[in-house]
Order: C-alpha cells, then structure tokens, then sequence
C-alpha cells in the first residue's frame, strides 16, 4: 500500500522540524549550562586577580592579558597581509592563473587543522627562529590561522563597493592607489571589520595553536618572548587536570561569552552592511 | 611611491597565504618524512606498534581511529544538520529563518575546548552507565565531533539550496508535486554538489580537531574492535606527546602530521574539484 | 580668422572585444562652445567620452585606432599623462553618483588630491556650487552626507564637483536622463552660463534637449558620424535622410 503524499510530506516535514529543534537544544543546553554553572563566579575580582595555586584559586588575570596580547599580535600581523592580499586581488589583476593560485592557497590554508599549524609553529618560530615558547610564536602561527578569513571577507567587501565609486574617482583625476585609499578602502571598512572581529572571535578560541607556540606559563607576560597561556589554553588545563570545575566554569563563560559577543556584533555589522548596498 | 611599486607590494602582501601553506608543507614533511622513510612507509601507516621508547613507530591504530570516529561524526552530523539545512531553505518562515540561522552559526563560536568538557561532563557518564566501558571512547569522540561539524555543514548546504532557482520549485509544484516531493526530487538533486562539499569539508574539520577529541576520547594505543573502546586518533597522538617527545619521538609526531596533513589536502582538493565541477 | 579646434579627433575606431563602438569618426570642437552628440542607443556617443578622458583604458579588451588631440596633446599616446588628462577634461556621468561622503568632502576631494592649498578649498567649493546653482540650497548643510539630497541635486553636485576641479573641458553623458523637468532646465540653464569658460560636450539621446542647449550638433549611427554641423542647421535643414528620419522620431 502507498502513503498518500500528503501524509508522508506531514510525517517528513515534521521529523526534519524535530531534528532542527534537537539541534537548537543541543545549543541552548551548552549555553544556559555554561551560564548557569559559570556566569555567577565571573565577577571583576575574577578578571583582574592574577590565578593561584595553578587556577585552583584565584582569578584569571595573567590569561585575559595574555590573550589580548597574542591575539593583538595576530592581528595586527594577519589584517595587513590579508587586506593586501584582497586589494590586489580584486582591484590590481585580472582573473588569470596567478589569482587562482592565490585564492586557492587561502582556501587551503583555510582548511589546515589546528594541530598541523601547532606543529609548524612549533618547529619554525619556537626551535627554528629560537622565539621559544612565546607571545610572538603564538601571535605569528595565529595570523597564519586567521589570514583567509580576513582575506575572505575583505575581498567580498571591496567588491561591495558599487563599480560607480571608482569611475567618478578615475575621472576626477585619482590615481588608482588615492582611488582605493580614499574611496574604496573607507566604503569597504565595515565589512572588513567585520572579518577581523571573527578573527579575534576564532582567535580566543584557539587551543591547540597556542599549547604549542604559546606554551602555558602563568604569569603575565609582558615582553613578545614570554610565554603567555591564553584563556582558552587556560580552561583546557584547570578541565583536564581536575585543578578546578567551578574555575573552570567561570573561565568557560567568559570565553564563550566574549566570543559569541564579538561574532554577534559581527553578524549585526555584516546585516546592516548588506541592507546599506542592496 | 609609484603606482607600480604599489601594484608589486600588494603582489607580496597576495603571497602570503600560497607562502604560509608552502612553507608548512616543506616544515612538516622536512620533519617527519625522514622518519616514514626510515621505518619504511608500509610499517609506519600498518603497523599498530607505537612504543617511542622502543624506537616503535606504527600509526595504523590511530589512522583507523581517526577514520572511524571521522565516519561516526558524519553518520549523526550529516543527517541533522542536512535536515537543519533543509527546514531553514526549504520550510521555515523567513523571520524565523532571519533568526534560526544565526543562532544555529553560534554553535561554530563555541570552543572546541568547551565541547570536550561538556562531552567529559555529561556524555562520558551516560555511556558509561548506559553501555558500558570506560565511557571515554571512540563512541564519545564521534558523537561530539558530530555536533562540532553541524555549522559547517549547515552553512555551506543552506547556500547550495538557497542557489537553486525558484523556477525549479515553481515548475514542480505547478506538476501537483507536494513540497516535500520538490524537495526530494528536485531541490536536493539540484544543490547536490554543493552539499557533498559540506559534507567533505564537515570531513576535514572532524578529522582535523584535535582538542575535544583528546578529552573524550580515553586516547589508548590499541586497535578498537568496539565503539565503546577508548581510541587515539592521529590528531591526538601529536597533542599528547609533542610536549615532551625529543629526537626519532619527536620527529615520529611529525610523521604522523604528515599523513594528517595528506588526507586533508586530499579532502580539500576533492571538495575544490566537486565545487569546481558544479 | 578660425581658431584652432579644442579638440581634434581624426579617424578614431573602437572595439569592445569583437563589436566595433566607433568606426573612424573626425571631428572638431571649438573652445566655449557647446557641442552635442546625439544618436539612439549603441551608436557610440558614450565610448566617444569615455575615450576623450582615456577612461577607456578601464575596459578589459578593447582596443583603438585613430587620433584624438586636446590643444597640442596628444589624449591617446601610450605615455600621456591620464591623471593630470583628467582633471582637465571632467566627466559628469548620466546616473547621478555622489561619493558616500559629506557635500563638502565630494567637492574637494579632487582639488586637494591635486595639490591646492587648504585654505583656498573653502572659496572653490562655494564658487562651484553657486555656478552649478545648488549654493543656496546646500549652503547651510555642506558637511551632511552627499547622499541624502534629491537625485536633482546630487546631479547638480557632481556637476559642481566636476567644476571645483577646474578641467577646461567637460564631458557630460546623458546628464538629466533620470531627472525632473525642472530639475533638467536648471541644469541646462546652468550649462549655458558655463560655457563661457569651458568647452562643454553633452550626449543626450533626448534631440529636443540638443535642440535647446546646443550650438553645434553631431549626429552618431552605430558608431558612424552621419553629420555635423551648427544645431539650428542640422535640425532644420539636415543634409543626411538618417538625421532627418531620427530627429523628426521615425527610429531611435
């Protein structure tokens, strides 16, 4: 006997509907858990107090610093590189072997695996270049991590921009380089903003990158060649080693907070974007 | 400075990604490869040998867990998040699309750190007691892993389905085909290539994770002949030892980024082709 | 006694790729006169512009023969200078195109980037405005952002932009297309009272607006010149039946 296909599209629809919603509480059970667990611990006195006892007590001091600092590093490093990389891009060649070649070593580079830039870092900036266990080996290895998403979304923001813009500046007498710089790269700036906050999102995040180039010292780094473990580093260590489940915690939703702040505020940035040009 | 000294700064600044993806290619296969050499590629890859201290150096354990716990990712990840997908493109209201999919996106701003503590929390315990074993398990890193692929997978089929043209819904409908029917029969066949994209790359970012893995995994060094065995993927072998390993060891983790880092590019250059192709 | 042509074009083709836009057109155009390029779509009055300020040389694949000449200049030679070429001949576009910038900041881009000294920006930007005739409705509100004034203003700006640049030409492509009738005569107005400092080209495919607001008149077909002429000449007593056919609507 057939189904009538009315009933099996009701008994179909209705089961994909029940997957999404599953989903849906797979997010909000790790979010409200996190919160509740963690969020009432997390007070000033937790963020500016350097840890003791290795975490066990203690605030997280040494690991905000240190994570500010290295992902500063990375993207003050990856901005530049990756921003370039989508001017010349979109506005300095044609489509032709060599983009290819560009476009596809980011793509690439895009899907290498943590543990495999972990490792690169390791043997390049820390032996190789003797930066040891540090602020800049980890800054470094993170700009190379977060290099195609600055590239990826620049590059769709410059070429946002309306073809129009560039034709009144050629003909207003700009050279090509006052054209981007004056008009182009400001027009283009949300939407690069954008990518680099997701950078500093993913960067926050990042274990396996660090535990290797950052090393996991506890104090405060202050020059780029003191090993600094970051928040993220941080959590793995206190969950881990058993030192603390509530510091744990705390830690945890700091990290997950800022980190689903920073990508919301870029989505929002990237919306608003999009209605300005459309 | 001249326009074509900018055009070739920008030029240098566009290497630096192919540059970055050349230059860990040649560290990681000029650290391990010798060693592969050394034992000899057929022992290396087949052999479930790994004793460091011995001069033992046989991953075929960890390429098999790796394969397995990857291949148990897709069999939860694949299913949920194609029906998310579909829901969101196909089914959804689009206010409530407008804000499902952002949300859904906040699971790819969770640390992977974060989902191996939850899964050590709440999931290692339920199998545990459920199942049986250990708990930590080839079992447990699949099931978290399938969570952790879920935005990619979602992401990239939404846009494949978004892509299909309306004219395909609206002729089928117009056949008295139910909706579910355009969807099964038309939509996905439509946005087929773009789906089989997500699914590789889901592929390689759950064969590729490193941290959550080594949390729930148990990381034993044998062959598992059970899901509820605990396994050590290749991913975490690198993590657990590269922190102390020196000499042959050492280099033996570098070996076992190499095939790490071979599989991934086969798995990007395959969802290139597929993308390419449509 | 005949003063030397502006501009000389002598026997100029161009190509997009494999379709030919102009096929070896001549002309010349006086200084301070205004002179009017009409033709229906496709008949190459815009390729014509966009070559006399070389922003052809934008275009992937095309290619050009022929001579074009601004004074002694030779426009087309491969070693011109285009930047200093285009601040002294400026484009007004058909669509009006404000830079996502403030009034002020649209007008003095281009002098500034040019060189002139700040304190002279004022002066030239008021001076622009006054002479495309947008002075007293912008006046008191010259840092808010060029796009929220009505599309006949912003056209009436990017004229006064192209002024503040001070070119000795200006080109202007299909200007009040997308426009009010009011806001078209002032425009025109404008142009007349212009023309005594520049030398001013307009591409209109509307004939009566070439009717009005020309002295000369230059008629395109599919990238051929059919005639030129003085405009009251060509559009009474046109010497070709194509012009004819066109002006009086029978195709175009």
């Amino acid at each position: 006997m057939r189904l009538d296909p009315r009933v099996s599209q009701a008994v179909i629809i209705s089961a994909l509907w029940a997957l999404t919603g599953f989903t849906l509480l797979i997010l909000i059970v790790i979010i409200v858990n996190i919160s509740v667990e963690g969020l009432p611990r997390v007070s000033w006195t937790f963020l500016t107090q350097p840890p003791h006892d290795m975490g066990r007590s203690g605030g997280i001091f040494s690991t905000v610093v240190a994570t500010a600092y290295i992902t500063f590093l990375a993207i003050v490093v990856a901005t530049p590189l990756g921003v370039g990389t989508a001017i010349y891009l979109t506005e300095y060649t044609r489509e032709s072997w060599l983009t290819r070649i560009i476009r596809f070593g980011a793509e690439c580079l895009a899907g290498v695996p943590s543990i495999i830039l972990g490792l690169f870092g390791f043997v390049l900036f820390v032996l190789k270049l003797g930066f040891g266990w540090s602020v800049l080996s980890g800054g470094l290895t993170l700009a190379i991590m977060v290099l195609p998403i600055i590239i990826r979304t620049s590059e769709e923001a410059i070429k946002a921009v309306p073809e129009e813009y560039r034709v009144v500046c050629y003909s207003l007498g700009l050279s090509q380089w006052q054209t981007i710089a004056k008009i182009v790269l400001p027009s283009a700036l949300p939407g690069i903003t954008t990518g680099v906050m997701l950078s500093v999102g993913r960067s926050l995040g990042e274990t396996a990158v660090l535990l290797f180039t950052a090393g996991a010292a506890l104090r405060t780094p202050v020059s780029l060649f003191d090993s600094g473990r970051t928040m993220a580093v941080h959590f793995y260590i206190l969950a881990r080693e058993g030192i603390s489940l509530p510091n744990a915690y705390a830690t945890a939703a700091v990290l997950m907070f800022s980190i689903l702040g920073i990508n919301l505020a870029a989505y929002g940035l990237m919306q608003r974007l999009m209605r300005r040009f459309s | 400075m001249t326009s074509k000294g900018i055009e070739r700064l920008l030029l240098v600044l566009a290497l630096s990604s192919v540059g970055s993806l050349a230059l860990i290619t040649f560290f990681i296969f000029w650290e391990g490869l010798p060693l592969i050499l050394g034992t000899g590629p057929g022992d290396f890859l087949f052999s479930t040998h790994w004793a460091p201290t011995k001069g033992r150096f046989g991953i075929g354990a960890m390429i098999v867990s790796s394969v397995v716990v990857t291949l148990g990712a897709l069999v939860l990840g694949v299913p949920l998040g194609l029906a998310c997908a579909i829901v969101l493109a196909e089914f959804a209201p689009k206010r409530l699309k407008q804000v499902l999919k952002p949300t859904l996106e906040l699971l790819a701003g969770i640390p992977s750190v974060v989902y191996g503590f939850l899964g050590v929390l709440w999931l290692v315990p339920l199998i545990r007691e459920h199942l049986g074993g250990p708990g930590l398990s080839l079992l447990a890193a699949a099931v978290i892993l399938g969570i952790m692929i879920l935005p990619t997978i979602i992401s990239i089929s939404i846009d494949s389905l978004s892509a299909v043209p309306d004219l395909y819904r609206d002729g089928s409908l117009a056949l008295g085909a139910t909706r579910w029917q355009t969807v099964q029969r038309v939509v996905l066949p439509a946005a087929r290539s773009g789906i089989i994209t997500a699914i590789i790359l889901g592929m390689g970012r759950a064969v590729g994770e490193t941290m959550a893995v080594i949390m729930v995994a148990g990381n034993a060094l044998k062959l598992p002949t059970s899901l509820l065995d605990p396994v050590r993927t290749l991913t975490s072998n690198i993590a657990l030892e590269l922190g102390y390993a020196s000499g042959r060891h050492r280099e033996a983790l570098f070996a076992t980024g190499v095939v790490l880092f071979v599989i991934i590019m086969i798995l990007n250059l395959t969802a290139a082709a597929v993308t390419r192709r449509r | 006694m005949e003063q030397p042509p502006k501009i000389r074009i002598d026997g100029l083709s161009f190509w997009y790729k494999d379709f030919q836009a102009l096929d070896r057109v001549s002309l010349a155009i006086r200084a301070n006169e205004i002179f009017g390029l009409m033709g229906p779509a496709k008949s190459g009055k815009s390729t014509l512009l966009k070559v006399l300020n070389r922003l052809c040389d934008l275009l992937p694949e095309a290619r050009l023969e022929g001579k074009a000449y601004l004074d002694d200049l030779d426009l087309l030679a491969p070693d011109t200078d285009v930047v200093s070429l285009r601040r002294r001949v400026g484009l007004v576009l058909s669509k009006p195109t404000p830079l996502p910038r403030s009034i002020y900041e649209n007008l003095v881009l281009a002098p500034r980037l040019a060189g002139r000294p700040h304190k002279e920006l004022p002066a030239l930007a008021e001076e622009a405005l006054k002479a495309a005739r947008l002075w007293d409705e912008v006046k008191d509100r010259l840092h808010d952002s060029a796009l929220r004034l009505s599309g006949g203003q912003q056209q009436r700006l990017c004229l006064a932009r192209t002024l503040a640049m001070q070119p000795e030409v200006i080109l202007l492509d299909e200007p009040t297309s997308g426009l009010d009738p009011i806001s078209t005569a002032k425009i025109e107005e404008t142009l007349f009272q212009l023309k005594s400092r520049y030398t001013i080209i307009l591409v209109s495919n509307n004939t009566k607006q070439i009717a009005r607001a020309t002295d000369r008149t230059a008629f395109l077909l599919m990238g051929r010149l059919i005639e030129v002429g003085e405009t009251s000449q060509v559009f009474t007593v046109p010497r070709d039946q194509r012009t004819d056919d066109y002006i009086s609507g029978r195709f175009g």
